[in-house]
């Protein structure tokens, strides 16, 4: 979590400069701008995996040496869950919590013309990402520890992508529908990277 | 806190075999040289047979195996302590900043303390700047000579003077302030209350939490209660010091803290010195500790060596930081450090064994142990720490534009500040203190959040992007 807030923050910086050097009048200007700003942002959290990864690694190594038997007391997959999982939450919950506590208050949602499903689709698209984020990591800490580039590639290219469509918001159709998409293959991609498989499903649900 | 794994082998070699004089240091030195002595007496016990046997590697091997345990054992129940110290900082802060939220008392400007006499409602941004330097100039040298007026009453035995005072400024705390919160939470939620039922919750509110504060009661009820205060405590700095002052206040503590606890001549460390040397416990009730001290394993032990075992514990922070805060907050506030320390004192001879899941006293001499337990260490943690994140992370969530943003950024930050400072702690194994880091990154954090982060969010959130 501490990892993705840094990286918010240098985003978030880098954007701020780039508002102030630039002509505030201009908004297709700021758009383009704001978008700039998104993309170097999810290239930054990826960035900051990747770093959060090593520092993993370097942990689980001196774990290792320690311990009685030469093996670290939490799997490389777990720590990718949970890395995964954080970064998940702590996205979601800067994207959303504002939102929800605006919620509480009086107001209409949507009355100077925009959607009146803001805050529905909000909460489903935060839903998502979360899922997302954590398969990303799963997926990211696998690709790094087997040296699958073409994996970690396609993750990047795949949190851009679904970056990029929350651009076309509101048109949700346009959004919503292919992120959900994105969120299930990734998340099935995820399982069969952490060593699932249907055998695996069938025989936990038989409860053997 | 996996990091340290490089780092421990050489430090626990290093202390092994070179503070063996110091006897005083801390209590890690006493376990290292418990466990040197323990090798070197199995050294001497498996001599005859090695000698026979001509291979005195043997003994070394266990040298090495006895310390890689002992290694492992230190991180992973350095670990579980990092959690245990997160729940208690977590809930403070939950309950700070849900009051802060809720009541709107804690953030109306109802005028100031008379430690920060100038006003920030001026007319220039220089003429502020001034004002608040000047207020946290004057808080932070009242600061500096109630510690030092503690440090010496500490170390001249007026432990009379000491528990007088604590006793009026707890007393202050758990009736009056808490008085007022209570009044105030009814108002907020428009509550009718008659004043005999506040009486009669008020009184049996203070009284328990005096008991469990400066005498025996249930760990958790007195770590509850710990926290009340620290909390309560907290929102009266939020309510009373204006916004650039408390910025200011907060940087210059931590540096001050920083300076008093491990400059040889600061007067915390002095006061941390002088407990170890009279083998005294520093400040239970001023201090927040994860465990109670179980001497259920040393019944048949003299009396002497359980006083003495039950000294030693890992501390992270000093009590007195804390209490001078503490006692500064009001005018008519005579000081909690006294009463705190007051009731550390008497806590020194009895000790209860309580229900608290296993704890073994990292102290124990060694002829009581035949077998290795595994050595629990509680943490403790000085409620001024408490006090001054609340205090961050309550003004956070009052003052930022970024709101929750902000706020939440906070939290995470000081929350990694306290996992680092236990890392250095389970490195260096000696007092540290615990506000430097976590503040420096908190402040770093809200100024940051507040004036970078919050408009970029805005803006992505007003057009419903995600990254």
């Amino acid at each position: 979590a501490f990892f993705w807030l840094v990286s918010l923050l240098l985003a978030s910086l880098i954007w701020f400069v780039s508002v102030h050097l630039s002509d505030r009048e201009d908004s297709r200007l700021q758009y383009a701008l704001l978008i700039f700003g998104a993309a170097v942002s999810v290239l930054l959290q990826e960035a900051f995996r990747f770093a959060y990864f090593k520092l993993l690694k370097k942990a689980d190594e001196g774990l290792a040496t320690i311990s009685e038997d030469g093996r670290s007391p939490i799997s490389l997959r777990q720590m990718a869950y949970v890395s995964g999982l954080s970064f998940g939450i702590i996205s979601g919950v800067f994207s959303v919590i504002n939102i929800l506590a605006d919620s509480i208050g009086p107001g209409v949602v949507g009355i100077h013309g925009d959607s009146p499903y803001y805050f529905i689709t909000s909460a489903f698209l935060t839903m998502a990402l979360v899922l997302l984020h954590t398969f990303w990591g799963v997926i990211f800490f696998d690709a790094c520890e087997r040296r699958r580039y073409w994996c970690l590639g396609l993750v990047v290219a795949s949190h851009l992508l679904t970056s990029g469509l929350t651009f076309l918001n509101p048109r949700y159709e346009a959004s919503l529908v292919p992120i959900f998409i994105i969120t299930l293959g990734t998340g099935a991609w995820a399982f069969l990277t952490a060593g699932g498989s249907l055998h695996n499903i069938l025989k936990c649900l038989s409860c053997k | 806190m996996t990091e340290l794994s490089a780092h421990l082998p050489q430090f626990q070699h290093g202390q092994l075999t070179e503070n063996f004089p110091d006897n005083h240091l801390s209590n890690a030195n006493d376990t290292s040289e418990r466990r040197h002595h323990d090798n070197s007496e199995r050294r001497r016990n498996d001599n005859p047979e090695s000698e026979t046997n001509g291979q005195p590697q043997n003994n070394i091997q266990q040298v090495v195996e006895q310390d890689e345990e002992d290694e492992e054992l230190t991180l992973k129940y350095g670990a579980k302590h990092v959690i245990m110290l997160f729940v208690p900082v977590t809930l403070c802060m939950v309950v700070v900043v849900a009051t802060i939220k809720s009541v709107s008392f804690y953030t109306r400007k109802d005028g100031q303390l008379i430690y920060t006499p100038f006003t920030e409602e001026t007319e220039t941004v220089g003429q502020r700047a001034l004002n608040s330097i000047l207020n946290a100039a004057i808080m932070i040298s009242v600061i500096i000579v109630m510690t030092i007026l503690l440090v010496v009453l500490y170390k001249y035995r007026c432990y009379k003077v000491i528990h007088g005072w604590l006793i009026i400024s707890s007393l202050l705390l758990l009736f009056f302030f808490s008085f007022i919160y209570l009044g105030e939470v009814f108002k907020t939620y428009n509550v009718a209350m008659d004043y005999i039922t506040v009486a009669l919750i008020i009184w049996n509110f203070g009284v328990v939490g005096m008991i469990c504060i400066h005498w025996k009661g249930p760990l958790r009820l007195q770590q509850a209660y710990l926290i009340m205060i620290s909390a309560l405590m907290a929102l009266v700095f939020i309510k009373y010091l204006p916004e650039w002052t408390a910025w200011l206040i907060l940087a210059v503590i931590s540096v001050y803290d920083l300076v008093a606890v491990l400059c040889p001549k600061g007067p915390l460390r002095m006061l941390v010195e002088t407990a170890q040397e009279r083998n005294e416990t520093l400040f239970p009730a001023l201090i927040y500790s994860s465990t109670m001290i179980w001497l259920v394993n040393m019944a048949e032990e003299d009396p002497e060596a359980q006083r003495k075992a039950s000294k030693n514990s890992t501390y992270d922070k000093q009590a007195p930081a804390n209490q001078t805060q503490n006692e500064d907050a009001e005018a008519d506030d005579g000081g909690f450090s006294q009463e705190w320390q007051q009731q550390r004192d008497n806590r020194i001879g009895p000790i209860e064994s309580t229900p608290e899941s296993r704890a073994a006293v990292q102290a124990l001499p060694r002829n009581s142990q035949t077998s290795e337990d595994p050595e629990e260490r509680g943490v403790k943690l000085g409620l001024g720490d408490f006090i001054f994140y609340s205090v961050l992370v309550g003004k956070a969530s009052a003052t930022a534009s970024g709101d929750w943003n902000t706020t939440l950024a906070c939290f995470v930050a000081i929350l990694i500040g306290l996992c680092l400072t236990l890392l250095l702690l389970a490195i260096f194994k000696k007092a540290l203190p615990a506000l430097p880091i976590s503040i420096t990154f908190g402040l770093v954090f809200y100024f940051a959040t507040d004036n970078l982060v919050q408009p970029f969010m805005d803006q992505l959130a007003f057009h419903q992007f995600y990254i």
